[in-house]
């Protein structure tokens, strides 16, 4: 049977499209005590695509996240990053493809003893210490200057609004100038201008830099604003993938559910 | 009440658990819990360790980061530790003041004082006050990072938490604590000969070459130097309790109490170990 990662480079997804997958993942499953939270799902997402993956709470759209960045790892199936499987890999080797990836957290994650600046800049003193301070600090200037944030160099993350943490987020995650981005419920607990804002700045983002990316998200309207195709989930599996009017056109009761009450 | 009333209130009875029995935990099942979780916790510490000895001798080195944590677990205990060794000499020397004179043994107070407190008093004190504010600290620090996902994020920026988090705090705690052991023994011996002078004359010089009169580097040495593994102790505990971390708050009050009550413990049983050891080699 074809893994995921060789169906999606067939001959007509090449011409199509153009591209190869930067991730596939393949039959994953994942278990946590006694609770199957991934059965068997497999996806892919290629270069300057965005593939927007919703369902409801507890479904296991974060912990697909934490698979594909390594966090976790998987009780079985696979994890491709442009081929290579990352499912068995020590933490060090993990580090040479992790520097590809960002990944902005539901909560930003923002180091509280640092400051909006020192975090933008935290990936870059320890991966990119060939390039002088300066221009490292340049860089920072440049990336918080990109998400609307560069009046708040010097603020602790204690003194923003959750929204400005996660363009703070966003910022760090961009640092080092990833090909794949991983967004966890970029807009959750956000006031729906926010929200709105958010949503535009990644896909401003995603259309200047061609990342493959991934978006974790329950809000559909945020999904159809930033992806090209859309995954929704349910019982640790893909229920339907596709674009957003292809889901429409769903005849499975739980899509139609989940479009009608989102 | 009404048949309406009849029905609601049945509506928000509780369901009937006829497939199940409450189920209350036996004598043998607690203790096997107990036994398999014993085992369980020095497994993890073990994959621990091994995880933080691999990250830490690999590059790149955190040396920022090391030189950071040499001061917050060196220069900022240093006035608890030198407050605790001072009240510790004036202890000791009222006590033994009052013991010696009763067995017409004053003379040896100097020397009494001298290997209590760097044999034996320093080194344990200094551990447990260091396990107290460092072994603290640090449990708090890491348990605040894992629940807020900060660990997960270092993680993702391809950076080794337990290179960057773990095995400075470890290293620093090792390399601190003998030096902070010795400034509590000079508190200590100073604030002794004090109080002692306090009540009769006794000078500084007469005092020290008193105390150490016969002593070779084999007395004093080893037991400022094992401090060093109460250093190993309180560090690895701490990160330990620290980074494995799970249940918001009440997660992270835990870790820090975990940090303190283990690694503590864990120090004096250690203590009973390294004297058998010190006293079998260097004696």
């Amino acid at each position: 049977m074809a893994t995921a990662y060789e169906n999606a480079v067939k001959q007509e997804d090449v011409e199509r499209r153009g591209r190869v997958p930067f991730v596939a993942v393949q039959n994953l499953h994942k278990t946590f005590g006694r609770h199957k939270v991934l059965d068997g799902i497999s996806l892919h997402v290629s270069c300057g695509e965005t593939l927007a993956v919703l369902g409801r709470s507890g479904t296991g759209k974060s912990v697909l996240l934490r698979l594909i960045i390594g966090i976790e790892k998987p009780d079985a199936g696979s994890v491709c990053i442009h081929g290579q499987n990352i499912a068995g890999l020590a933490l060090d080797r993990m580090g040479e493809i992790r520097k590809k990836m960002g990944f902005l957290f539901q909560h930003a994650a923002l180091y509280d003893s640092l400051t909006v600046a020192e975090n933008v800049a935290f990936p870059l003193e320890h991966h990119r210490r060939d390039i002088a301070k300066s221009e490292r600090a340049d860089r920072v200037r440049q990336l918080l200057a990109e998400v609307g944030m560069d009046g708040a160099l010097n603020k602790m993350p204690s003194d923003i609004s959750g929204g400005m943490q996660k363009r703070v987020g966003l910022a760090r995650a961009l640092a080092l100038e990833p090909e794949i981005l991983l967004l966890d419920e970029p807009t959750a607990g956000l006031d729906p201008i926010s929200s709105g804002e958010i949503d535009e700045l990644i896909l401003t983002l995603q259309r200047e830099r061609q990342m493959a990316s991934i978006v974790v998200t329950h809000d559909l309207h945020s999904a159809r604003a930033n992806a090209s195709r859309l995954a929704l989930l349910n019982e640790g599996n893909v229920v339907v993938e596709g674009t957003f009017d292809e889901l429409q056109q769903s005849d499975i009761g739980f899509v139609k559910d989940f479009l009608k009450q989102s | 009440m009404s048949d309406r009333g009849i029905a609601a209130a049945e509506n928000m009875k509780p369901p009937l658990l006829h497939s199940q029995e409450l189920e209350i935990p036996s004598f043998a099942s607690n203790a096997k819990g107990l036994f398999t979780g014993f085992f369980e916790w020095f497994g993890s510490l073990g994959v621990f360790s091994w995880q933080v000895l691999k990250a830490g001798v690999t590059p790149p080195y955190e040396w920022r980061e090391l030189i950071r944590q040499l001061d917050e677990v060196g220069s900022k205990s240093f006035p608890l530790v030198a407050l605790a060794g001072a009240a510790i000499g004036v202890v000791i020397s009222l006590e033994a003041r009052y013991s010696l004179s009763r067995f017409g043994a004053k003379s040896m107070f100097p020397a009494t004082l001298v290997y209590s407190v760097i044999q034996v008093m320093g080194p344990v004190m200094t551990g447990l006050v260091v396990s107290g504010r460092v072994g603290a600290g640090i449990g708090a620090e890491l348990a605040s990072m894992k629940v807020t996902e900060q660990i997960d994020a270092i993680e993702a920026s391809a950076i080794n938490p337990y290179r960057l988090l773990a095995a400075t705090r470890i290293l620093a705690c090792i390399l601190m604590l003998p030096l902070l052991a010795l400034v509590a023994d000079s508190c200590a011996l100073l604030t002794g000969w004090f109080a002692q002078a306090m009540v009769e004359p006794l000078s500084f010089h007469q005092f020290i070459e008193s105390g150490f009169s016969g002593a070779t580097f084999n007395a004093f040495l080893p037991p400022t130097f094992k401090t060093a593994v109460y250093g190993l102790i309180i560090g690895l505990i701490a990160c330990f309790q620290g980074m494995r971390t799970s249940g918001g708050a009440a997660g992270v009050g835990r870790a820090a109490t975990n940090s303190v009550v283990l690694g503590s413990l864990f120090l004096i049983l250690a203590d009973v170990v390294l004297v058998k050891f010190i006293l079998a080699f260097f004696h």
